[in-house]
C-alpha cells in the first residue's frame, strides 16, 4: 500500500503531466500538419487580429448576445472555467507539496476560500448535470459520456474536500484524489477536454471568416 | 417530418429515385470517402470541440419556430445525421438517409446564426453543407433543386433560359425603359466599360421589369455599364447548396471569365444574396482566389454610391412606413447592413427596425436552397418559418424592404400564408419609385 501510494503521487504525477503536455503538443502538430495537408486555404484566412479581437470579446462576461440569452448558464460556466484552474494552482497544500519538491513557491488562498471554490465547483457540476437532464434541447444532445466527464471533474474536487477535512476513510479519499486527478489530465489530449486547447483554435478561424472576409462581427 | 396540410409524410420523387438505387456498399463507401478525404483537421476540431451544451438552439430559427422541440436544435442537426454516419462508418440505412436530406436540404439555411451563439464559432453550417455533399453524391439530392443544379452545368445560367431568350429580353427590357429615356440603351458586350452589371435568371425569366429598373437607374447615373451576352450573365449558384461542389465552382468562373473577356473595371451584381455568397466567399475559393478576381459589390454597395455621391437624387422620400430584412449572405456575409440603413434613411421617411437584425438578423427561412427544394417542402418550410413570421408581424411596417432574391420568394410565401398583409419591395423598387429621372452630367 506505502509503494503504491509512494508510486502514485511520485513517478505518476510526472508520466501524467508528461502524457498531458506531450500529447497536447502532439495533437497540435497532428492538427497543423493534417491542416498544411489539406486545408492549407486556412491558413491564408486566419487572422491575428480578428482572431483575438473575437476570442477577447467572449471573454467578457455578457458582452456576446449569446451570453445574454442564457445568462444563468453563462455565469456559472464562467465561475466554474475560472476556480477549476484557480483552485488547484493556488491551494496552499499543494504549493507546499511543489515547495517541498522543487524549492518553488507562489502565492496562495486561504483554506476557507480554497473551501469555497471547492463547494462552488462542485455545485457548478450539479447544476451541469441538472441542466442536462432538465432541459429538453439539451437532454437530447446528451450522452452517458457527458455525466462520465462531470463525474470525472467532480472526483478530486469531492475527493479532495473530504480528505483535508478528514471527514472519513481519509487515506482512501487522497488515493481517489490524486488518482482522478492524474486520470483527467491524461484524458485531456485525448477526449473532450480537448476543447480547452480547440476552442481557442475554433473561435479564432471562425473570427478570421467574419471579420476578414465577412466583414462582420460573430458575438 | 410530415406535411402539415396532408399530415404525411413529405415525398420528394428525386430523393425517393436515388435512395431505390442504393445499396449498403456504395451508402458505406460514399459516406466513408467524403469523411475521410474531402474533410481535414477543422471538421475533426468541430467534432471534438463541441460539448453539447446546446446554447446554438436560441440561434436557430427553425427551432423557435417549431416551438423549441429538441430534434430541430443545430447541434441536434448534427447528431441526427453526421455523428451517426462517423459512430456508424457510414453503414447507415436508406430510412436514415431519408432524414438526413430533409434536415440537412429543409431544416437547415446554412445561415451561420449559430456560429454566433457556440461559443467555440463551431461552423454548423460548414458541417450541414458536409451532409449534403455526401446526398449529393449519393445521388439523392431533392428533384426541384437538383433541376437547378442540372440547368446550371448544362446551360450556365438555373433556369434554363436560353442565349437568344436572354439577349431578346434584354432588348425587349432596353425598349420599354426607353419610355424612360429616349436614348437608354442596354448595352450587350460593350468592351472596357466601367461596370458589368449581372443578375439571377429568375430576373429574365419571370422579372424582367427588375431589369428595366436597373437600366433606368444606370442610365440617369450616366454610368459606363454593361452586360454579356454570353454565358457568365448570372451570378446564381444552387451547385453551392447541393454539394456539387465541381459545377459550383465552374459557374462561378464562367462569371469572372464574362468579367474578364469584357474587360470591365467592376462588376456589380444585383439584389441577390446567395449569389453574393458565391461569386464572393465560396464560389471563387474553389476556383482557387482567395477573394473576387475582379472587383465585386453588392447592389447595396452600388446604390450606397449612387446615392451619397448624388449621382441619382431623391424627388420626393418614399412615404409608407419600411421595415428592413437584412439578407444573412450580405450581412453576416458581409457587413452591408449599415450601408443598408443610410441608404433606408436616404431614401424613406418612415424606417423601422425589426428585432433581431443586423448580423443577428434571422434567416428568411428561404435561404440556403431551401426554397429551391420546391413545392414538395412548402408545407414544412412555412411551418419551419413561423418565428420569422412573428418578427415581421412586430414590425407593423407596410413595406418590408428585401434586398435579396431568394429572401424575397420566400417573405412573399411568409406574408401570405401567415396573413401578414405586408408589400415587399427590393432597394431597386423604391429608387425607381423616388428618383428624379435626369440623367447626372458630372461636375454638376
Amino acid at each position: 500500500m506505502h509503494s503504491f501510494i509512494q508510486f502514485i503521487t511520485g513517478p505518476m504525477v510526472w508520466i501524467s503531466f508528461g502524457i498531458c503536455f506531450i500529447g497536447i503538443v502532439f495533437r497540435l502538430l497532428q492538427i497543423f500538419r493534417l491542416t498544411r495537408e489539406k486545408e492549407n486555404f486556412m491558413f491564408t484566412f486566419l487572422s491575428v487580429k480578428f482572431s483575438l479581437r473575437s476570442i477577447l470579446v467572449w471573454l467578457v462576461p455578457f458582452l456576446p448576445v449569446s451570453t445574454r440569452k442564457s445568462p444563468v448558464f453563462y455565469a456559472v460556466s464562467y465561475i466554474f472555467h475560472i476556480l477549476l484552474f484557480l483552485t488547484p494552482l493556488f491551494l496552499l497544500s499543494h504549493v507546499i507539496l511543489i515547495e517541498e519538491n522543487f524549492n518553488l513557491s507562489w502565492w496562495t488562498v486561504s483554506d476557507w476560500l480554497a473551501d469555497i471554490f471547492t463547494v462552488a465547483v462542485i455545485c457548478a457540476l450539479i447544476f451541469f448535470a441538472i441542466r442536462r437532464r432538465m432541459v429538453p434541447e439539451v437532454k437530447f444532445l446528451t450522452g452517458l459520456s457527458d455525466y462520465v466527464f462531470i463525474i470525472l471533474v467532480a472526483l478530486p474536487f469531492i475527493s479532495g474536500f473530504i480528505a483535508y477535512h478528514q471527514f472519513f476513510a481519509y487515506q482512501w479519499m487522497v488515493i481517489i484524489h490524486v488518482i482522478s486527478g492524474e486520470l483527467m489530465l491524461i484524458l485531456i489530449p485525448f477526449t473532450r477536454f480537448f476543447h480547452m486547447i480547440l476552442a481557442p483554435l475554433t473561435r479564432a478561424y471562425t473570427a478570421s471568416e467574419f471579420g476578414g472576409v465577412r466583414h462582420s462581427k460573430d458575438w | 417530418m410530415q406535411d402539415v396540410k396532408t399530415n404525411k409524410k413529405v415525398i420528394d420523387e428525386g430523393v425517393e429515385a436515388g435512395l431505390a438505387k442504393l445499396t449498403p456498399e456504395k451508402i458505406a463507401s460514399v459516406i466513408n470517402q467524403v469523411l475521410e478525404k474531402e474533410t481535414g483537421a477543422r471538421f475533426k476540431a468541430y467534432v471534438q470541440t463541441c460539448m453539447r451544451c446546446g446554447l446554438c438552439s436560441d440561434a436557430c430559427s427553425v427551432f423557435l419556430s417549431n416551438d423549441r422541440a429538441p430534434q430541430y436544435s443545430p447541434a441536434a442537426k448534427v447528431k441526427q445525421t453526421i455523428l451517426e454516419m462517423i459512430n456508424k462508418k457510414g453503414r447507415v440505412s436508406r430510412e436514415f438517409l431519408s432524414d438526413a436530406v430533409r434536415i440537412a436540404h429543409t431544416e437547415c439555411n446554412v445561415c451561420k446564426r449559430c456560429s454566433m451563439y457556440c461559443p467555440f464559432g463551431i461552423d454548423i453550417a460548414y458541417m450541414m453543407l458536409t451532409v449534403r455533399r455526401i446526398i449529393h453524391k449519393l445521388e439523392i439530392t431533392p428533384l426541384y433543386i437538383q433541376d437547378t443544379v442540372n440547368s446550371h452545368a448544362a446551360t450556365g445560367n438555373q433556369m434554363w433560359v436560353k442565349q437568344d431568350e436572354w439577349i431578346d429580353t434584354l432588348q425587349w427590357q432596353e425598349e420599354d425603359a426607353r419610355e424612360e429615356f429616349e436614348d437608354l440603351r442596354i448595352p450587350l458586350d460593350k468592351d472596357g466599360s466601367d461596370i458589368m452589371y449581372s443578375v439571377i435568371a429568375p430576373e429574365p425569366k419571370f422579372q424582367a421589369g427588375l431589369i428595366y429598373q436597373m437600366a433606368t437607374i444606370m442610365h440617369a447615373a450616366n454610368v459606363n455599364w454593361t452586360m454579356p451576352s454570353t454565358p457568365g450573365w448570372d451570378n446564381s449558384n444552387m451547385a453551392m447548396y447541393t454539394g456539387d461542389f465541381e459545377t459550383s465552382g465552374r459557374i462561378a468562373r464562367i462569371h469572372y471569365e464574362a468579367a474578364a473577356n469584357l474587360h470591365v473595371k467592376k462588376i456589380v451584381m444585383g439584389e441577390c444574396g446567395h449569389a453574393f455568397r458565391s461569386v464572393y466567399d465560396v464560389g471563387n475559393r474553389w476556383v482557387g482566389w482567395t477573394a473576387p478576381p475582379i472587383e465585386l459589390i453588392h447592389a447595396i454597395d452600388f446604390y450606397h454610391f449612387l446615392l451619397t455621391t448624388g449621382r441619382i437624387k431623391v424627388k420626393e422620400k418614399y412615404k409608407k412606413s419600411v421595415t428592413l430584412h437584412d439578407p444573412c449572405n450580405i450581412s453576416r456575409g458581409r457587413g452591408l447592413h449599415h450601408k443598408a440603413r443610410e441608404i433606408v434613411n436616404i431614401l424613406c421617411e418612415n424606417f423601422i427596425e425589426m428585432t433581431p437584425n443586423k448580423e443577428h438578423n434571422y434567416c428568411c427561412g428561404a435561404g440556403g436552397g431551401v426554397i429551391n427544394c420546391g413545392p414538395p417542402w412548402k408545407g414544412t418550410r412555412m411551418v419551419n418559418n413561423k418565428e420569422k413570421s412573428r418578427q415581421l408581424k412586430r414590425t407593423g411596417a407596410q413595406v418590408l424592404i428585401a434586398p435579396c432574391h431568394n429572401c424575397h420568394s420566400g417573405l412573399e410565401d411568409i406574408v401570405e400564408h401567415y396573413e401578414l398583409g405586408m408589400e415587399i419591395k427590393f432597394f431597386g423598387d423604391i429608387i425607381f419609385e423616388v428618383m428624379e429621372k435626369t440623367i447626372f452630367e458630372e461636375g454638376n
